[in-house]
């Protein structure tokens, strides 16, 4: 079996050893499962790099290609590059912690990790595809465990967040399948056979009136995954309600769904399209990146708070994504990668809060940092990172996006940076209200004073994001070439276009 | 014959060390021991850096009658485009050399002097691991080699501060004053940021020494491009300079210094004095080729906003009664004479004496104002209280901080030999040769200077001898050592020949005694003085009669002008009110709501269709019946 | 061939029953009577496939093949029918065909 698959198989085979062993065991067998597939993205990582020293200049490396349904030509086609390496030891780590973020769960325990590996199958099947149809069926794959995940193990009005969230989501769907299709049946203009491999298709001008037509279509429909304003409304409502394990996993990795599909697809397939409707997304992403900042002061949820502020994150990935300028796609991946580690602490770091104190109000909250230092700590390093403090990876991730767009040359894009960076200092102010009130002062309800402080797993899941966190941001420059490099063919090809 | 330098970056290394193993493991040391690691480690960063001192000045730094740069390490840390590379290196010249030896002093003097005055807090160990961090980032400031590496040290230091200003963090004032020193210096740092990719736009380079190039034809095209009134050039240096001022306390981004002495005390000396407050003023110096050469009008704003705030800051400090905020403000002042310095310099020769004069008081100034701060801090820990109504007498029982503080307090009023009179005297003389606006005040803010700073003395040490519940006590050995030490140093410092080592285009040149600007300011700081003491030697009610008699003037000084309030109603009533409130709402009820509208309508018109499915078998049966014949008579009578 | 009986007169026997059946289906609230409806049509259908596949294919066999299977089927059904009524009427206390309709809700 090729390398790629793997990745799709050891999921699938820990979901069904899951199956056969008692409750108890489940948590062990997922932990087990999840640290082999980390082991096994780094062994990827490693064997990726050894392939590009020798001398392997192709586009994607450890490539596959099978015929799945011959008529519509649909292949199940996996490969990798510079990006989805990235992305896929990205929620690597974030399903090894997110296994660790979930070990009290009671409930259904079983029925529970069996669902979140489902979800994780379906993203990492969705990061190898090379061919638009799997990866649209991996996608799918990924986004229905949410349902169940939220409705079930959720707090609060989960059904009505886990509906809200289902249907917005399924409705982006719709507009995404059209634009694949749209995609499909315009790529072969010259004639000839129609193929839904996007390598194949980038090498191609797919017809600039088809490209106006579809391009809005794709972008919104993996848009709304991405949190573009004003279709981010799912998101907040849902990550109050869900699990944090299932917080993690949807923040940190799905969200990034959107981002990739947006720049890699999208973007990158109908450059024209995206130059056309530049000027609109670009204005959207502008008011999401700023509104969810300030949208974030107000809340008195710790959830919330997070929620928008990912809102105001993401809407960085879409803002760079639509730039034309490869140092500014870079930035949106690391950004995707980023956010992703940083707001994944966040959720887990949450979650024991919550698990402890039975309140995600601020407000209820304080001196939280004599009785829980460690989570306490934890807190702040997270939220130095998400407000872009040097030495993390949010930092690097920002600034590739802020230089490279600030080269524009247009002066509309570069006012359009300028307001986005605005909005990092509105970070500083939600992430410094949040943690002061909660961490900071006198303990307000003296039952607070017992409260343990982290677990032996709690500090696994922490510490392991904090490192990988702070690994990224004091030493980027290898992963950030490595993304370069791996934007560097699509790029070329649009800039000869 | 080139120099070797390369051990400068064991100073930083050293700190990051000492950082790491303390914040990692300090909670499983002895607190003693966790202060003694991060001792060491400063201790060993100042020996180095004196050695580099002595090497650089007395050595190798001159070629030809030019200080050069040296640049012994610049590794490639992230890469954008070709020459857009951010690089952390190690820089060496004139005032980075400078600038080390200040921030190694004082923060060595402080790492000792917190042996005695922390003993016994509890984050003992924690303290020390923070200060380590905040001398590691500042060091990494100074050596800077190019504007982004030093905007990342720029934050750290920015976060190194918050984090020991709110050092007692159950203490809701010393959490509030750490979130408004963090968030007004953000603020400012947007400014910095913004400033930094204008200037990156256009030449393409972070680099000190390509921006510096006299040759460097992006810098000349910059200042042809105007952009609403001014050049690109003078906009970006201006929005650097926003990030300078918010760091430096420049009016109007002062507001969270005042508040920031909620933090430790030694801290305040080491970051709200010293070091830290001064990165904007190194900031201007390090740029200072690019605004005088190529942005004078952004120089001359620089001059203004440093004159005013020299102004405003010792009005305020008349009235304050707090002992740390009157030092607060009084560093205000103080760095305000550095601005101004640096805004009426020229580039060449004696022209640079401002540049020189600047960052000659910088110099001084850390050593008195350190040295205040510490013992305003050994009053503090025989006291236990920041008030200035609390103390009276206190010569008697602190003689050791009672003697250093004097000379700290005469330094600082400009009086001989103490060092702040050769600096003081170098700013006053070259404000004089180019605006005499600038001069006549600055020369009235040393008055006031001389005053507030013996008003404040008077009160701690003369005064009233009130009876004190516990007698106050002498400080340990550990906090003397440290203000015997500054007091030395306040003493010698000011007959450094700076001119020979420290000029904007890095050539040493001779200046002279001006005694035409001596005398006044030095009879001005005796008024000072002397007024002070008629009103603060002996109790009496004078003082209070004063301020009655000129009720707005003396409110408006104790409430520092208002400006705080007015950042209240800005943050409060705009951002969180008006702005933050009305998005979460709409957010709430139109974007959320539009997508539940449509969520709601649907499920109406389900709900009002829903009546055709009746649950009635036979409805059904017929309903199709129906529609079987239909279909059958269309078939039979249309289509045939 | 029946002697003296056309193919007509069969089928407009069995289009009676067929709509009877109908009438009988769409009309009558009693479970069991619906139940007699639906087993009228089924005959009227046999009815047809017999005399189509006498009148018209003599030499096939589909025709009886079929109502075959649909008397079987029938019966099956009736079973089945039988005892969804058996339950209908201890769960509702009637076979009033009106009120099963609780799945609606």
């Amino acid at each position: 079996m090729d390398k790629l698959s793997l990745l799709i198989w050891v999921p699938v085979i820990t979901m069904i050893v899951m199956a056969f062993v008692n409750d108890s065991k489940v948590k062990w067998v997922g932990a087990i499962g999840a640290t082999v597939q980390l082991i096994q993205s780094v062994l990827l990582l490693f064997s990726f790099f050894a392939a590009r020293n020798a001398g392997d200049t192709s586009e994607m490396l450890f490539t596959t290609d099978i015929v799945w349904y011959k008529y519509l030509n649909i292949h199940y086609a996996t490969g990798v590059d510079g990006v989805s390496i990235a992305l896929i030891l990205l929620t690597s780590i974030i399903v090894f912690t997110g296994v660790f973020a979930s070990w009290e769960i009671k409930d259904r325990t079983k029925e529970f990790f069996i669902t979140l590996y489902m979800l994780a199958t379906g993203v990492f099947g969705f990061f190898i595809s090379l061919d638009l149809f799997t990866m649209f069926l991996f996608y799918e794959l990924a986004v229905i465990p949410m349902y169940l995940l939220i409705g079930i193990w959720g707090t609060g009005p989960k059904e009505y967040s886990a509906m809200k969230l289902t249907l917005m989501l399924m409705g982006a769907s719709a507009f995404l399948l059209v634009g694949i299709l749209g995609i499909y049946f315009n790529s072969a203009p010259d004639g000839g056979q129609l193929t839904f491999n996007f390598i194949e298709i980038s090498k191609i001008d797919i017809p600039a009136s088809a490209q106006y037509f579809f391009f809005p279509l794709t972008f919104i429909g993996f848009g709304v995954l991405g949190a573009l304003y004003p279709f981010h409304t799912w998101s907040p409502d849902g990550h109050a309600s869900a699990p944090t394990a299932v917080s993690m996993l949807h923040a940190g990795v799905l969200m990034k769904l959107g981002g990739y599909g947006a720049l890699r697809i999208a973007v990158m397939l109908m450059p024209e399209g995206a130059q056309y409707y530049q000027w609109i997304f670009i204005i959207l992403a502008v008011i999401g990146a700023v509104y969810g900042a300030f949208g974030a002061i107000w809340q008195k949820d710790l959830k919330y708070i997070n929620a928008y502020s990912s809102v105001s994150h993401l809407a960085f990935i879409l803002f760079a994504a639509l730039m034309f300028n490869q140092v500014a796609f870079e930035g949106a991946v690391l950004q995707m990668i980023s956010h992703g580690l940083i707001t994944a602490l966040f959720f887990a770091l949450i979650g024991m809060i919550y698990s402890r104190t039975k309140t995600r109000n601020i407000n209820e909250m304080g001196g939280l940092m004599k009785v829980m230092p460690v989570l306490g700590v934890a807190y702040f390093i997270a939220g130095f990172a998400s407000l872009g403090l040097p030495g993390f990876s949010a930092f690097v991730a920002e600034m590739t996006i802020f230089v490279g767009a600030f080269q524009n040359d247009e002066l509309f894009i570069r006012v359009a940076t300028i307001l986005v960076i605005s909005s990092i200092v509105i970070t500083a102010v939600y992430v410094l209200r949040a943690a002061g009130t909660m961490l900071m002062g006198a303990i307000k309800n003296k039952e607070f004073e017992l409260l343990p402080d982290a677990h032996w797993y709690d500090k696994v899941a922490v510490f392991v994001l904090i490192a990988v966190i702070a690994g990224m941001g004091m030493f980027p420059n290898w992963l950030a070439s490595m993304i370069y490099d791996g934007l560097s063919p699509m790029f070329e090809r649009f800039v000869v276009n | 014959m080139q120099a070797d330098f390369s051990y400068i970056i064991w100073i930083p290394g050293v700190l990051l060390a000492s950082f790491l193993v303390v914040g990692l493991f300090g909670s499983k040391l002895k607190p003693m021991l966790s202060g003694a690691i991060a001792t060491l480690a400063i201790l060993l960063g100042m020996v180095l850096s004196y050695s580099a001192a002595f090497q650089y000045f007395l050595g190798k730094g001159l070629v030809d009658g030019t200080y050069q740069t040296f640049i012994p390490q610049n590794w490639e840390w992230l890469r954008f485009y070709d020459t857009l590379v951010i690089k952390l290196g190690v820089m060496i010249d004139p005032i980075s050399i400078m600038m080390l030896v200040v921030v190694t002093t004082i923060s060595s003097m402080v790492h000792i002097y917190s042996f005695g005055y922390m003993k016994g807090e509890q984050g003992f160990e924690r303290f020390y691991a923070y200060l380590s961090l905040f001398s590691f980032s500042m060091i990494g400031l100074v050596i800077a080699t190019n504007i982004f590496q030093m905007y990342i040290f720029w934050e750290l230091v920015g976060v190194s501060s918050f984090l020991l200003i709110g050092f007692y963090y159950t203490k809701p004032s010393a959490v509030a004053a750490s979130k408004k020193a963090f968030i007004v210096t953000r603020f400012a740092d947007f400014g910095f940021l913004v400033g930094i990719f204008v200037l990156s736009y256009y030449t393409k380079t972070f680099d000190f020494q390509e921006l510096m190039n006299p040759d460097n034809a992006a810098i000349t095209n910059m200042t042809g491009i105007s952009f609403m009134g001014m050049s690109v050039l003078s906009w970006a240096l201006l929005l650097i300079f926003m990030g300078g001022a918010g760091k430096s306390a420049m009016f109007p981004l002062h507001i969270w210094l005042p508040d920031a002495m909620e933090g430790p005390t030694p801290v305040s000396a080491l970051i709200h004095a010293a070091t830290m407050v001064v990165a904007g003023v190194y900031l201007v110096a390090r740029l200072f080729g690019l605004y005088v050469l190529h942005a004078p009008d952004a120089l001359a704003i620089v001059a203004g906003v440093g004159a005013f705030t020299s102004l405003f800051a010792a009005l305020i400090a008349v009235t304050q009664t707090d002992i740390k905020r009157v030092l607060a403000f009084s560093t205000m002042s103080q760095i305000g004479y550095m601005m101004l310095a640096l805004g009426v310099s020229g580039y060449v020769g004696t022209e640079g004496l401002g540049f020189t004069a600047s960052m000659f008081h910088l110099f001084t100034h850390a050593m008195f104002k350190a040295l205040l701060f510490l013992g305003a801090g050994a009053v503090i820990h025989a006291v236990h209280s920041n008030e200035m109504g609390d103390m009276g007498g206190l010569r008697k029982y602190l003689p050791i901080t009672h003697i250093t503080f004097l000379i700290a307090a005469l330094a600082i009023s400009g009086i001989p030999p103490f060092a702040g009179f050769f600096s003081k005297d170098e700013i006053l003389a070259a404000a004089y040769e180019s605006n005499q606006l600038y001069f006549w005040t600055e020369w009235f803010v040393a008055g006031l200077t001389a005053f507030y700073m013996f008003r404040l003395y008077f009160n701690i040490f003369w005064g009233n001898n009130r009876a004190y519940e516990h007698k106050p006590h002498e400080a340990p050995f550990s906090m003397s050592f440290a203000l015997i030490f500054l007091a030395i140093m306040t003493t010698i410092v000011g007959f450094i020949p700076f001119s020979q080592y420290v000029s904007p285009n890095l050539i040493p040149f001779e200046t002279h005694f001006h005694w035409n600007i001596a005398i006044p300011s030095v009879a001005i700081g005796v008024v000072g003085i002397v007024v002070a003491a008629l009103l603060y030697l002996k109790p009496k009610a004078t003082a209070d009669k004063m301020a009655k008699a000129m009720p707005g003037l003396y409110k408006l000084s104790l409430h520092k002008f208002y400006i705080d309030e007015m950042y209240v109603w800005v943050t409060h009533t705009i951002i969180f009110n008006s702005i933050a409130r009305p998005i979460a709402w709409f957010d709430k009820k139109v974007v959320d709501g539009s997508m539940d509208g449509i969520a709601w309508v649907t499920n109406k018109v389900s709900d009002k269709t829903k009546g055709l499915q009746s649950g009635q078998l036979q409805q059904y049966a017929f309903v199709m019946i129906a529609g079987v014949v239909g279909l059958a008579l269309f078939i039979l009578y249309y289509l045939n | 061939m029946i002697e003296g009986i056309g193919v007509t007169d069969f089928l407009v026997v069995s289009t009676l029953m067929f709509f009877i059946g109908i009438y009988g289906f769409v009309v009558r609230k009693n479970l069991i009577t619906i139940l007699m409806s639906v087993e009228l049509m089924l005959n009227a259908v046999n009815i047809n496939f017999v005399v189509f596949n006498k009148y018209l294919y003599p030499d096939l066999l589909q025709g009886y093949m079929i109502s075959l299977f649909v008397i079987g089927i029938a019966a099956a059904e009736a079973a089945v029918a039988i005892a969804i009524i058996l339950n209908v009427y201890r769960n509702l206390q009637g076979i009033d065909i009106e009120h099963v309709n609780t799945m609606k809700h």
